[in-house]
């Protein structure tokens, strides 16, 4: 078997079944454990949980402007690489071909061009975020293993692809094989690390909604 | 009890006589059982950003990043991944999470207890929401099961179990109330058998500030309502919320319902304390069991729904002042508006510090800090940074509504020989109502 056959057929088939599973099991352990009732009274005129829950999902989207003097840089490049991943996953026209061919499903793509603009610009922010990381004494002192695998298997599917686009360092079949193999690893590694803050910022930020909400406090 | 240092060189005090092994796993089971959905959420979602570090007045005042918000929830992030988080069997095999050691928790005894006030900034700040400061109260849960917190807060715990207060004994509470009534001759009611207002205090008015008794009393006599003072039933500061003792926080809790219950209150009034607000306003209900049969509020929504109701006049200060937030009660509770209502019948110009309502920075001693005397020096430094604050504001007056708030902003002053003192919201409403 060849390695883009390999990448595309069981080595694909067994990371989205990691990813499909563990992300399931990490989101079931966690919103399975007790819940603890509220008998406060609610401030009056608090909204309801959906509501609140709404506000803090949202809320938390941009800092206090007290807080956004120190936090610009972090801010600005998370969402500029969030946004970037976003955008070069999603709208890029081979990887909505592939999403088709697995599940039916498409969607209009950006000019590849821009797309492959975009992901040198993530592939820059990943790694100014990592130089921050390194330099930051707090980032530094808290930063644990997790935090640099998970940037170094979302930075290595970005700068794959980038080669495999630009057929850069080897016969093209042979990079399209690494960066599938690289997103391979990205999906194992995803349901175990901080990458799965992907779906728990929805309910970690949801429950601080509703707490504070419920007091008729800000978020 | 013990003064210790750790191999690090940190200091750290120890109750009891169990060993180490006997305190780690003392624990792990208070932090295993204290883990519930939210938590477990908030645990799982933290990206390392370090936002939270600016946040946090110790972190700001001193430059150190051991005192980032995040680092102090290590051994229970650490209990959570090895014991409760859904791969939990998966990090034991694998040695992937350590095990929380004595010796660790000997460290954090200072980041828990003397470098965290749970002011709940670093909780605004999270982008990922988490409640930092509920979850260090958890671990401070896990500390006080494991006899290591500081002394000073063991003492004050152990006071009131033989007290029902940290100030004084019960039944010296009647004294104190009808002394306070003959020193500033205001009509006191003390263990009326039915009220509809049952008013609670502070360790503080007990003591150093015994004229707040009487201002309160002074406020409900000219509304003309039933009210009482209730030796089953007044300490509301709940050094067991602060401390990590559950068992003290529900007993505390308790004896302040059931004595509203048994006068048949309607409304149970909470004093200028931030602490007690949390414990009470929003934590009761645990301890009861069920939606409590009792309204709960501030001084300060009280003071605010009288002023704005019309049911008491004020006599216009005039002056300028700045208000300083209590955590508990503003960011964390959400009462903002209402003590600047009352500045504002009251005719002060509300001159804003530069952080002020929900983003207000701590006074520094909020979460037993201030009677932790080991955590001195970082709560001075804090001190600076609010001087500085309500220096630039230029206000005439410094008012807050936390006795608590205003031991530690006066502590700060007296150090530093500055001519300001932080002054009650309450005493300023009840020393300029119209009769």
């Amino acid at each position: 078997m060849e390695l883009l056959q390999f990448a595309r057929g069981p080595a694909l088939t067994v990371a989205l079944a990691v990813f499909a599973f563990g992300a399931l099991w990490r989101l079931l352990g966690v919103l399975l454990l007790e819940r603890r009732g509220v008998y406060s009274a609610p401030r009056p005129g608090a909204p309801s949980i959906f509501a609140s829950a709404l506000a803090g999902i949202i809320g938390k989207m941009w800092p206090h402007a007290t807080f956004l003097k120190q936090s610009l840089f972090p801010v600005l490049n998370g969402y500029l690489f969030h946004l970037g991943l976003a955008i070069s996953v999603l709208l890029f026209a081979p990887h909505i071909l592939f999403i088709k061919s697995i599940s039916g499903l498409s969607w209009p793509a950006l000019p590849s061009n821009l797309v492959y603009g975009i992901a040198v610009v993530t592939a820059v922010s990943l790694v100014a975020a990592l130089v921050h990381r390194l330099t930051d004494p707090v980032l530094r002192l808290i930063s644990r293993a997790d935090d640099y695998v998970s940037w170094m298997l979302t930075f290595l599917p970005v700068v794959s692809g980038i080669a495999a686009v630009s057929h850069i360092g080897a016969r093209y079949e042979t990079l399209l094989a690494v960066h599938i193999l690289t997103v391979c690893a990205l999906l194992v590694w995803f349901p175990f690390g901080k990458l799965m803050h992907a779906f728990l910022f929805v309910v970690s930020r949801g429950e601080t909604g509703i707490r504070f909400k419920h007091r008729g406090a800000d978020i | 009890m013990t003064a210790s240092t750790t191999a690090t060189g940190v200091a750290f005090d120890a109750q009891g006589q169990a060993s180490d092994e006997q305190r780690r796993n003392l624990a792990m089971q208070a932090l295993v059982r204290d883990l519930a959905a939210t938590g477990a959420a908030q645990l799982e979602s933290c990206v390392r950003c370090g936002q939270c570090a600016n946040a946090c007045h110790f972190y700001v005042t001193t430059g150190d990043p051991k005192y980032t918000p995040i680092r102090k929830l290590r051994p229970l992030e650490q209990a959570y991944h090895r014991h409760v988080g859904p791969f939990a069997p998966l990090f034991r095999l694998f040695g992937i999470v350590p095990r929380v050691t004595a010796a660790e928790l000997e460290e954090w005894e200072q980041l828990l207890f003397d470098s965290c006030t749970m002011c709940g900034r670093c909780t605004l700040a999270c982008p990922m929401g988490i409640d930092i400061a509920d979850l260090v109260k958890q671990s401070r849960h896990a500390m006080f099961a494991a006899g290591l917190i500081p002394d000073r807060l063991e003492l004050m715990d152990r006071t009131t179990k033989l007290w029902g207060s940290p100030a004084t004994p019960s039944e010296d509470f009647a004294d104190i109330i009808r002394e306070a009534g003959t020193q500033f001759g205001v009509a006191m009611k003390i263990d009326e058998p039915k009220a509809d207002y049952l008013i609670t205090v502070a360790p503080a008015e007990l003591t150093e500030h015994t004229k707040a008794l009487a201002d309160a009393a002074k406020v409900l006599n000219a509304l003309g309502v039933k009210w009482t003072y209730h030796s089953d039933g007044f300490e509301a500061s709940n050094i067991g919320y602060l401390n990590g003792d559950i068992a003290l926080q529900e007993t505390m809790t308790r004896k302040l319902i059931d004595a509203a219950i048994k006068i048949g209150a309607h409304t149970l009034v909470l004093p200028e304390c931030g602490h007690a607000y949390g414990a009470a306003r929003w934590e009761a209900g645990r301890w009861y069991g069920d939606k409590l049969p009792v309204r709960v509020i501030h001084m300060t929504e009280f003071l605010d729904e009288a002023v704005t109701s019309g049911r008491i006049k004020l006599k216009k200060v005039g002056q300028s002042a700045s208000f300083h937030d209590p955590c508990q009660l503003g960011r964390r509770g959400g009462v903002i508006k209402a003590p600047r209502n009352i500045l504002a019948a009251l005719g002060v110009e509300v001159k804003e510090l530069a952080d002020a309502g929900t983003v207000g920075w701590c006074c520094g001693g909020g979460g037993g800090v201030v009677s932790n005397k080991r955590a001195d020096p970082l709560r001075y430094r804090v001190f600076e940074m609010k001087r500085r604050q309500v220096e630039d504001a230029g206000a005439d007056r410094f008012v807050t509504a936390c006795g608590q708030c205003r031991i530690t902003l006066n502590l700060g002053a007296s150090k530093y020989k500055w001519d300001r003192k932080a002054e009650s919201l309450l005493e300023l409403v009840a020393d300029n109502l119209i009769a």
